[in-house]
């Protein structure tokens, strides 16, 4: 992409080829020859990984739309179906689940690594905007996929999200009903938002190759900010380039991996396992986490337009970026007020983050109020004035003149990892401090240890024979169990119950079939394939049974709970693969039960609970010590019963956790060896060049 | 490149091709699971499971059509008749050699199982039609006898026979 190009094939077949199409020619002045910086960090590696995102995200995308089915009845359970059911489902789901999320935080790097070392600046004003195009695209393609599965927090994060344009005065309702393609959010919004979420990842593919194009028409930044003036100051982008892309791309997917094995559940809201109910909305709704900062914009906004208007604001004031700087200078790394307000501007985003999540009220929103001005005053005050009170550095003569220099001095870099890791060790001192007095609060779950939690975590399978006998004794007079079927029972790292046993337990079980040739339903045994029967008919058979409060079915529990963990203690749970706060939760919840305190207004039907949400459940107290027999001699106490059914209700809903966490290991080790070899050959290859 | 050790070249080239089999390595495991995904999942084979058919309600000379594995199955009732002319011919004759007996379980001959799909196409033939009395496939004009076997048109085989066996005199268990 970087004119005609000097490449001659040799063989005459490829010569014809050439001749009339010179692809072989293209890609080689593109990606063989091309002359890139040779002082590049390992910033620069992000435009690479984001390419392989994409590749990833629309590789994983097709494969799950073969298994999907998007109809507002069917939508959640076909997610289901992908995670339990088909082969190596779960890793498809993780793969595009999680993918999302690393794509969003190499963008975010990538973005701020323009920012920093001034990408946008003349001649690069077109591929920056470029870049701009494709952020929105990924925003409206990820918000689109998160409807996808249609639990709460999609179904409501959609209501949310297509009500932002009720907004626009006169026309914004028929717009809104334009985006339904109804009276409210329902299956033709799932149905669209499927065939827009499949079509716009192309889109921003055809985009990233214009971005591409003007990257090579302008040729690359570098963090010296001085354009390559000969053949000294560049290396070939293959080897060099690509090895060192190589080496990057692997350190990443090091980090990918440890969220898709271990943590898969983290980034996203327990209250998405539970299916979309038009009539319930969350108590707390937040977006997705890379949409934070602009939902925190929106909140801070008292008026409707308004919020809406600055939400969009802050992404499109991005565009006019190259125009909003007016310093000649383009890397920070000579800009030291820049450099400065720089990593203020960072610590306002990860701010405004931080308050996206928490609920709207009291401190949060003023803080929220303040975070705003500050982003917007850093595009609009900051950058156009800053040029005329700061005096840049000298700049290098050349980039060769800037890599002689570099090796020298390591003391800088020093200094500031010891600053990194003096500020992560008081977060982790802070973190445990906070940990213990969570622990002691009285509505916090208490931590409990579990059998499979961390990264050789395996089912125990005689708790979870135990618990699926509290389940199927006590809890499934009034939950249903929907997602699992009889042969789960039998399948490997569950409660470890041989074919015929699973298949005794199902031929106890009443299944109605039919119509037979009469056009009569009739009641049979249950099979293996038969999912386990639900105590009641329908919701409305459960509600009217239970006090008006349906119970909910179960499969999902595990995953469909949550507490918080309060900062800085959620950073520490990424790194220590803490996943268990549903199974705690149950735990908790069961054994919770407890006379009401004084003063306390309990309604009437309800019960009082030390850990439910608001301490009144509908629920009465399920379990009383002796009250399910256990053949091995665990002892029969309500402790005992809920903690082993809270680990049955783990395995429900995460059946595939042990493989999951098999693969995961074998994976990491792969991944280490691997991007050692990359490590040691990038160092050969680089080895000429210094 | 410019090294001329040739000690140089060997570790250099040990890490090149290590590094270059690595990648080879990973790129194979991540293609598996993208294959393997297209299996039939763990829903569609246990719905694959053993069905039983119940036989006594299939008067003499009917044939009646159940579905196993997506698959039609026919379960025809044949008479004597039907039975003696699947018989009465020579099995070397046929395009794709059998006996009656081979096709049928001992003991109960009048009972013909077999899987409604022709050999040719994929098209589900008729029963009772065609010049033989069997099958008659209009897609392309296979005709198949008594017993299932092909006599003629495009067909290269007779139609399969589905996993089965008695249960009981008037039940069977396909699959």
């Amino acid at each position: 992409m970087s004119g005609p190009s000097t490449f001659q094939p040799q063989n005459p077949v490829l010569k014809w080829i050439e001749r009339r199409l010179p692809i072989m020619g293209l890609v080689h002045g593109s990606f063989v020859a091309y002359p890139t910086p040779r002082n590049l960090n390992y910033w620069w590696t992000f435009g690479g990984i984001l390419s392989f995102m994409l590749v990833v995200q629309i590789v994983t995308g097709v494969i799950l739309a073969m298994h999907y089915t998007p109809h507002a009845d069917m939508a959640f359970n076909s997610v289901e179906g992908i995670v339990r059911d088909v082969n190596f489902g779960w890793l498809l789901r993780y793969l595009h689940s999680n993918g999302a999320s690393m794509f969003f935080i190499a963008v975010y790097i990538h973005m701020l690594r323009g920012l920093y070392y001034g990408s946008y600046k003349e001649p690069r004003e077109i591929l920056w905007i470029l870049g701009v195009i494709i952020y929105l695209l990924m925003m409206a393609t990820g918000f689109m996929g998160y409807v996808l599965p249609w639990g709460q927090m999609s179904f409501w994060g959609a209501t949310v999200i297509t009500n932002l344009f009720s907004a626009i005065p006169w026309v914004g309702d028929s717009i809104v009903t334009l985006l339904w393609g109804g009276y409210s959010v329902g299956n033709p919004t799932l149905n669209r938002f499927f065939s827009l979420h499949y079509l716009l990842p192309f889109l921003i593919l055809g985009v990233v190759i214009l971005h591409v194009w003007a990257l090579h028409v302008a040729g690359q930044n570098n963090p010296a900010g001085v354009e390559p003036k000969s053949d000294q100051d560049t290396v070939p982008f293959t080897p060099y380039a690509t090895v060192k892309d190589a080496f990057g791309l692997c350190c990443f997917l090091l980090f990918y991996a440890w969220f898709i094995f271990f943590i898969p559940n983290y980034l996203g809201d327990p209250d998405n396992y539970v299916q979309a109910n038009p009539a319930v909305t969350p108590a707390h709704i937040v977006p997705e986490w890379y949409y934070l900062p602009f939902y925190a914009i929106l909140r801070s906004i008292p008026n409707k337009l308004g919020g809406v208007v600055c939400m969009f604001g802050a992404i499109i004031v991005l565009a006019f970026l190259p125009w909003l700087d007016t310093a000649r200078t383009r890397s920070s790394r000579y800009r030291p007020l820049a450099k400065q307000f720089f990593w203020l501007f960072v610590i306002v985003c990860l701010g405004l983050g931080y308050l996206g999540a928490q609920p709207p009220e009291g401190i949060y929103v003023i803080a929220g109020r303040i975070l705003t001005v500050c982003y917007f005053a850093y595009f609009l005050i900051v950058l156009p004035l800053l040029s005329r009170v700061e005096t840049p550095k000298t700049l290098p003569n050349s980039i060769a003149d800037d890599v002689l220099a570099k090796t020298g001095s390591l003391a800088k870099p020093m200094v500031s990892t010891a600053l990194a890791i003096a500020v992560i060790g008081a977060l982790t001192f802070g973190g445990g401090l906070k940990a213990q007095a969570a622990d002691e609060h009285d509505s916090a779950p208490p931590s409990l240890k579990w059998s499979f939690a961390g990264p050789f975590g395996k089912f125990n399978e005689g708790q979870l024979q135990r618990g699926y006998k509290v389940y199927k004794e006590v809890c499934s007079n009034c939950h249903s169990m929907n997602q699992l079927h009889f042969r789960n029972l039998a399948d490997p790292g569950g409660p470890g119950f041989s074919t015929a046993q699973a298949l005794a337990v199902a031929s106890e079980a009443k299944v109605q079939d039919g119509p037979n040739d009469a056009g009569e339903m009739f009641e049979r045994p249950g099979r293996l394939a038969d999912k386990f029967p639900s105590p009641f008919a329908n919701e409305q058979a459960a509600r009217a049974a239970n006090g008006g409060a349906a119970p909910p079915d179960l499969s999902l529990m595990a995953k469909a709970r949550g507490y918080e963990r309060g900062f800085p203690q959620f950073i520490f749970d990424a790194f220590l693969q803490f996943q268990e706060k549903g199974p705690n939760y149950i735990a908790a919840i069961l054994q919770g039960y407890d006379a009401a305190p004084a003063g306390f207004a309990l309604p009437e039907g309800s019960n009082y609970n030390k850990y439910f949400p608001g301490h009144a459940i509908k629920m009465p107290k399920p379990l009383s010590d002796g009250q399910v027999t256990f053949d091995d001699g665990s002892p029969q106490t309500v402790q005992q019963y809920a903690t082993d059914v809270a680990a049955f209700l783990m395995w429900a809903a995460e059946p595939a956790l042990v493989a999951r966490k098999r693969i995961g290991v074998q994976v990491m080790i792969f991944l280490i060896i691997f991007a050692g070899l990359l490590y040691f050959t990038k160092r050969k290859v680089w080895a000429a060049a210094h | 490149m410019t090294t001329t050790a040739s000690a140089e070249h060997t570790r250099r080239d040990f890490l090149y091709i290590a590094t270059g089999a690595a990648a080879a390595i990973g790129t194979a495991a991540t293609i598996w699971p993208l294959i393997s995904q297209m299996n039939p999942d763990a829903s569609t084979i246990a719905a694959g499971a053993p069905i039983k058919v119940d036989l006594a309600p299939i008067a003499e000379g009917q044939a009646i059509k159940v579905f196993w594995r997506g698959k039609p199955i026919y379960i025809w009732h044949r008479t004597k008749k039907e039975i003696d002319e699947a018989k009465a011919v020579p099995a070397s004759s046929l395009p794709d050699p059998a006996t009656d007996a081979q096709r049928t379980k001992e003991g109960h001959e009048q009972w013909l199982v077999v899987i409604g799909i022709c050999t040719h196409l994929g098209c589900i033939p008729i029963a009772h039609e065609g010049d033989f009395q069997g099958f008659f496939c209009p897609c392309h004009g296979s005709q198949y006898d008594t017993a299932g076997r092909i006599r003629r048109g495009p067909a290269p085989a007779n139609l399969p026979l589905p996993p089965y066996e008695f249960a009981s005199d008037t039940q069977i268990q396909i699959g």
